[in-house]
This record gives C-alpha cells, sequence and structure tokens, in this order.
C-alpha cells in the first residue's frame, strides 16, 4: 500500500509533469539536431544559438503586436520561420561549401558561428533578461490528481509535443522530399547521381532542422528567463540526448529527451542538490550499454 | 625545443624567442608577465590536445576536463590535505592522467564522432559534480587563494617556473611525437585497419596517448594555480574544451608549434579586443570562418606548405 501511494504522491507526479513539459521542449530542439546529424552529418553547435535566436525573436515579435495573445500566436509563427531565413542564408552562403569536409571542421564550423551569434544577439538584444509574457488563455493552473497545480501552459506544450513528432514523422516518411533526404543520407552519390539536386535537399534539411530550434526557443521562451548563455548548456543536451537516442532517429530523440527530462525533473526530488547530475548519469549509463545509442540511428 | 620542421631559419627565430621569453620580465609590466605566463600553459594544454588529435587522429572533444581535473587535484591536495604544495603539483597531474585512462578505457571502443560524444558526456558529468559540490570543490565559485610555495609565489618567479614546465613538457611531447610510439600512433592515424593487420595493438596505443595527453593537460591545470592561484568550474566546461580545439586548429594541426601559436594569437585577442569592445567572440568567430575556408592547416601549416612546396599529405582521415 505505502508502496503505491508513493507512486502516487501528488508531488511526485506534479514532478513527472514539469519533466514531460521539459522533455517537449528537449524534443523539439533535439530532434532538428538530430535530422540535421543524420542526413548531413553536421555535429551543429550553432544549434543552440538558434534556439536562443528563437526565444528573442518570441520576446521581440509578441512585444510589437502587444504583448497579447494575438503578438503571441504570431510570434510563435512568425519567429521559427525567421530563424530558418537565417539558417537559409547561412547555408547557401557557408555550410554548403564544407559538406566534404571532415566532422571536426564542420563542428568547428558550427562553433564560430555560435562564437559569432552569441555577440549578435549581444549586440541586438542587449544583456538584460527578457521575459515573455505567457498569453491569456494559458494563464492559470489545472489541478492534478492530489490537487497539485500545474501550469496550463505547460498543458499547451504537452499538446505540442506529439503533434511536432507527427508533423516532422510525416514529412522525412510520407513526402518526397523526405524519402530523397533520407535516401541521401544513406548514398548522396546515388541520388545525385539519378538527377536530384542534392544541395537543395540538404539545404531544405538544414532549414526544416533549425526551424525546429527557433520553434523550440519561441515554446521555452514564456516559462524562462530569456537570456544569454541559454544556449550552452541546452545544446550540449540535446547533443547527449541525439546520441542516446541513435543518431538521426526521430523516435530516439523522443526517447533520449523523455530519459533526460524525467531523470532531470526526479532527480531534483531525490536529491535537490545534485539532481542537475543524474540526466548525466542516465546517459552514461545508457551509453556505456549501448554505445551507439538505443534506437538504429541512420548513419 | 626543437625546430626541425622549419629548418635552419626556424631554428634562429627559435632561438630568439627562447631568449625573449627568458628576458621578459626584466622589461615587461606585470600585466604581460602575466599574459605570457597564461599563453604558456594554454599553449602547453593545446599541444598535448594536439598529441591524440593531430597526431593520433582521435576525437578528443572535452580535452579540458582533464585541465580542470589537474588544476583540481592540485588545488584539493593543497588546501585540504596539508601536505607540502609541491605534492599537490605532482598529484594533479597524476589525477587528470587517472581520469583520462578511465574515460580512455570506457570511450575507446567507439570511434570518430561517437567516440567524442561520449567523452563529452563523461566530462559534462565530471563538470557538473565539481560545480554543484560546494562543500568540496567550491562549487561555482571555486577556489581562491590557493598557497603556493614560497619559492614560486612571487609573480616573476611564477614565471620562469611555468616557462621551464612548460619547455621541459614540450620537449616531453616532441619525443614522444618522434619516438617509434610516435610514428606508429601517425601509423593509426592514417590507417588504422591496415596498423593493425601488421600487429600493432591500435586501442592500447590510444590508450595509451590518451593517458600522456591527460597527464601533460593536468600539468597545465597546476601551472594555472601557480600562475593564478584560483580555480573554477569553467575550466572544465565544453565551451572551453572547443576554444582549445579551435586552437590547434588555428595555428595548424599537424605541426608541433601550431597549437601554442593559436593559444597566443586567441589569448592575446581575447585580452586586447576585450578591452575596447564587449564584442569578442564575433571576431574570433569570423577569423575562425576565415581559417577553416582558406587556411584549414592552420597558421604554421600554411608557412611550410609555402617553405616546402607542399605539406607532407596529412589529413585527418574520415
Amino acid at each position: 500500500m505505502d508502496l503505491i501511494y508513493a507512486i502516487l504522491s501528488p508531488k511526485l507526479m506534479s514532478q513527472i509533469f514539469v519533466g514531460l513539459s521539459r522533455t517537449v521542449i528537449l524534443f523539439i530542439v533535439a530532434s532538428g539536431l538530430s535530422l540535421i546529424l543524420g542526413v548531413l552529418r553536421i555535429p551543429n553547435i550553432w544549434h543552440g544559438s538558434l534556439y536562443m535566436v528563437g526565444a528573442f525573436m518570441m520576446f521581440t515579435i509578441s512585444g510589437a503586436f502587444g504583448g497579447g495573445s494575438v503578438g503571441f500566436w504570431m510570434a510563435l509563427i512568425l519567429a521559427p520561420l525567421g530563424v530558418a531565413f537565417v539558417s537559409l542564408i547561412a547555408e547557401r552562403s557557408f555550410f554548403q561549401h564544407l559538406y566534404e569536409r571532415e566532422h571536426i571542421m564542420l563542428l568547428l564550423l558550427t562553433f564560430a558561428f555560435s562564437l559569432v551569434f552569441g555577440d549578435l544577439v549581444k549586440m541586438v538584444w542587449g544583456m538584460e533578461y527578457k521575459s515573455v509574457p505567457v498569453p491569456q488563455i494559458f494563464q492559470g493552473s489545472v489541478h492534478l490528481f492530489g490537487g497539485l497545480p500545474f501550469p496550463l501552459y505547460n498543458v499547451f506544450l504537452l499538446a505540442i509535443g506529439p503533434i511536432v513528432a507527427v508533423a516532422l514523422w510525416l514529412i522525412v516518411n510520407k513526402t518526397k522530399i523526405g524519402k530523397i533526404s533520407r535516401a541521401a543520407a544513406v548514398d548522396r552519390e546515388m541520388v545525385g547521381a539519378v538527377g536530384i539536386n542534392v544541395s537543395w535537399v540538404f539545404a531544405f534539411v538544414f532549414i526544416i532542422g533549425c526551424l525546429l530550434a527557433g520553434l523550440g526557443g519561441a515554446l521555452v521562451a514564456p516559462t524562462v528567463n530569456v537570456s544569454l548563455g541559454m544556449d550552452q548548456t541546452l545544446i550540449m543536451e540535446a547533443f547527449l540526448i541525439v546520441i542516446i537516442g541513435g543518431l538521426g532517429n526521430i523516435w530516439g530523440a523522443l526517447l533520449g529527451a523523455l530519459i533526460f527530462g524525467l531523470a532531470q525533473s526526479l532527480g531534483i526530488l531525490i536529491w535537490p542538490q545534485f539532481g542537475i547530475v543524474f540526466p548525466y548519469a542516465a546517459v552514461t549509463i545508457v551509453l556505456l550499454l549501448r554505445p551507439t545509442g538505443l534506437l538504429k540511428s541512420t548513419w | 625545443m626543437s625546430k626541425s620542421t622549419l629548418g635552419g631559419k626556424g631554428r634562429i627565430v627559435g632561438g630568439a624567442v627562447l631568449i625573449l621569453l627568458f628576458l621578459f620580465p626584466l622589461f615587461l609590466p606585470r600585466f604581460y608577465i602575466y599574459l605570457v605566463s597564461i599563453i604558456l600553459l594554454t599553449g602547453l594544454l593545446a599541444t598535448s590536445l594536439n598529441l591524440p588529435l593531430g597526431y593520433g587522429g582521435i576525437f578528443q572533444f572535452h580535452h579540458a576536463v582533464f585541465y580542470g581535473v589537474g588544476a583540481y587535484g592540485a588545488a584539493l591536495m593543497i588546501t585540504k590535505s596539508g601536505l607540502s604544495p609541491w605534492i599537490g603539483f605532482v598529484v594533479g597531474p597524476l589525477t587528470a592522467a587517472f581520469l583520462s585512462l578511465i574515460m580512455g578505457f570506457i570511450c575507446i571502443r567507439l570511434s570518430k564522432l561517437y567516440f567524442g560524444m561520449l567523452q563529452i558526456s563523461l566530462g559534462s558529468l565530471v563538470w557538473i559534480i565539481v560545480y554543484r559540490w560546494y562543500s568540496f570543490t567550491g562549487g561555482d565559485n571555486g577556489i581562491h587563494g590557493i598557497p603556493v610555495p614560497d619559492v614560486i609565489s612571487s609573480q616573476n618567479s611564477a614565471y620562469y617556473f611555468t616557462l621551464l614546465v612548460t619547455l621541459v613538457s614540450l620537449w616531453a611531447l616532441h619525443k614522444i611525437i618522434n619516438s617509434p610510439f610516435g610514428s606508429t600512433l601517425q601509423g593509426i592515424r592514417d590507417n588504422p585497419v591496415r596498423s593493425a593487420m601488421i600487429g600493432i595493438n591500435v586501442k592500447l596505443h590510444q590508450l595509451v596517448v590518451l593517458v600522456i595527453a591527460g597527464f601533460f593537460a593536468g600539468v597545465a591545470g597546476s601551472l594555472f594555480i601557480v600562475v593564478d592561484t584560483a580555480v573554477f568550474p569553467d575550466m572544465l566546461f565544453w565551451i572551453f574544451s572547443l576554444e582549445v580545439l579551435i586552437m590547434c586548429l588555428l595555428g595548424g594541426w599537424f605541426t608541433f608549434l601550431g597549437p601554442m601559436l593559436g593559444a597566443a594569437i586567441i589569448i592575446c585577442m581575447r585580452t586586447f579586443v576585450s578591452g575596447f569592445t564587449d564584442y569578442w567572440t564575433l571576431p574570433l568567430g569570423i577569423l575562425m570562418i576565415l581559417v577553416i575556408f582558406f587556411l584549414p592547416n592552420g597558421i604554421l601549416g600554411y608557412i611550410e606548405e609555402k617553405l616546402h612546396g607542399t605539406l607532407v599529405e596529412q589529413t585527418v582521415k574520415e
């Protein structure tokens, strides 16, 4: 009886829900990273900066529309698109020339981009924290089984996660360009040989991936202080999630995000001071048992 | 320190640089002495990274962990044990080497990107523990005011100590690279399968090189205590690892002294650019993009290419 009570304890349940809403953000960012890593083979550290840019754009755009519900919805659509546009320019002018280079060069190139963007964000938005208001309809909270309040906005996040997962799965598996991009991941020369412009396929995949980073940043903005440096821990977490899930595997990214998000929220419950250690420990254990990730990688 | 790669002219330049390094304290102001000390030890860190990275072809993505753990090992030994600080300076590098052995043992069965990623995840685990364990490591404040032996506590003597240890370490690294072991290592980098076929124990060689690199990173970390008398968790954050990687790339990672040059350039840039503007990562990023596009072999690699017509075919293989 005690055990059942412990399992159903409201504190634990609420912590699990907090972990799940964190999972959604992690999944959205990590799935974009995984897509880019799987198809283009770029370990894209710049991804974290784009997440940050997405959050700052959310602040600016929702402010420009008056900060109300309209502003929120406009920003939620426009901020990821803005990030996608920035990534399109970067891909066409820089990344596309380096696809044949070693991974480590691509890693450093994306790191160089993240250095540049770290300063650009500082120039455009300044050093102060920014906060994005939660829109009217998501203010307040619902009461879970035990009566602990759970913010409505997090419920919204929990609904967004599956939508993004299914949409991404449909794009990659059911559309023509998705199928081409999967083929290009396996053998880009062969895809080029049958007359497909691989370069633009890669650009498409890169933009979709970066759009997801922007979406993740836009979605997280109302729940945190939007600040410089928010990219640095997140990109690390996203990388670890992609690795434990299996490179390039979208469901792997979901699984990895679940492990990471839940380990984080439950860890805080178990041992507050070292709660943040738990997800890293979980990742390490997974990698010790399955060094190439839980699910099949596309490499 | 041999400059064999650059021939006779290089020897003269190298000798002049050495003499200058020894004379610096006579005419440079205090701040610059500090700066040169930091450059020397960071250059040693970058050179130690270049051993597995440039010569071994191993994706050592999180080298700063060994630097930080070396520094923390020495700092904790000095502040907590009450033994002579000199013992701390020995314990620091040995701790780093030991950590490198454990992490290498776990990571070595993977190759390339997976190796680097597993190393980053293990390294982050170490970082987060150091970052949160307030009662032992001081958490995000780090440890300040670490007592160093009187002999090396003044700034000039700290500088000479750093210079000597760096030179000895560079000499040792140079010996290792030019030994049969070093040649085997480069053989493994260029063709691991063939190396394994002719009876070389590839994994063992890689593990040994990781431990050596970890040890010298720990030496650099201990030197940081001598110069700065402080340690803080940012020393083992992954961003710093990538900065060290950038130093190797900028100077040229197929040349012995390239990483040292890269460290000097980046540290000077950070110091002087951030002196008159808040934005110093922007110029660094732009510089890196230019180097990746136009000087993929780094500055010294480019000079060598010009001097010898072509650079000996050395690339990190996929």
